[in-house]
């Protein structure tokens, strides 16, 4: 079976781990309630997607 | 053969994905808009839109072969009574989808489907939604307060304590 031939030291590990990020999503502005909401899916808020509510957004007690 | 003719799996085999599918687009025949996640909705659409073409065409012969495909005769009234003459002069694209967020459980990403010009017939419905919702709320709050007026009547020192901490 092949084997490591030599080992690596933890900075090699880190400087490999460098680019392994999560990036945040972009968020865009619910023209309706002002909200950060995610692009193209209807405002979580208010219920809204292009001009119109789309979503029950009261909850029921 | 079948290259270049890849849809939708589902993650189900033939037969389990054939009856999602007429399960999904007869309700929403029914029903105007139905919730589902993305996948079955992008799925489901090229089915629904033939079905819409069965139901301008209106003939006997595409009555069966809907009826083939629907899993009620309900459905097929309705999509020959009234969603199919509705769509009389649009070629395709009777359909709007809407992403509305992550199902909590499997993070699952959710949509509606709905069928176009369908707004005003779902617009009463929430609005009639509200109302029931409003009517058993008060009526809730009403039963509320009639337990809280028995407690203060019937119990003395414990509903005393109760309404110092309130207060």
């Amino acid at each position: 079976m092949p084997n490591p031939k030599r080992r690596h030291s933890k900075a090699r590990t880190g400087r490999r781990r460098a680019h392994d990020f999560l990036t945040p999503h972009s968020l865009s502005e619910c023209p309706n309630c002002h909200e950060k909401k995610m692009p193209h899916r209807a405002c979580p808020k208010c219920g809204h997607y292009k001009g119109r509510e789309v979503l029950d957004t009261e909850k029921a007690s | 053969m079948r290259h270049l003719k890849a849809t939708w799996k589902l993650g189900r085999n033939t037969s389990h994905r054939r009856a999602l599918l007429r399960n999904l687009v007869s309700s929403l025949i029914l029903e105007e808009r139905i919730e589902t996640t993305v996948a079955k909705a992008k799925a489901m659409r090229p089915h629904v839109e033939k079905m819409i073409t069965f139901g301008k065409r209106g003939d006997v012969a595409a009555r069966r072969l809907a009826a083939s495909f629907l899993t009620s005769r309900e459905a097929v009234d309705r999509l020959f009574g009234e969603v199919g003459p509705r769509y009389g002069d649009r070629n395709g694209g009777y359909l709007r989808i809407v992403r509305t967020g992550f199902r909590k459980g499997d993070g699952g990403e959710k949509a509606f489907i709905e069928l176009i010009g369908s707004e005003k017939i779902l617009d009463e419905r929430r609005e009639k939604r509200a109302e029931v919702r409003a009517k058993r709320r008060e009526e809730i709050e009403k039963s509320m307060q009639e337990q809280q007026a028995n407690l203060e009547a019937s119990g003395g020192p414990a509903a005393g304590e109760g309404e110092n901490k309130s207060e």
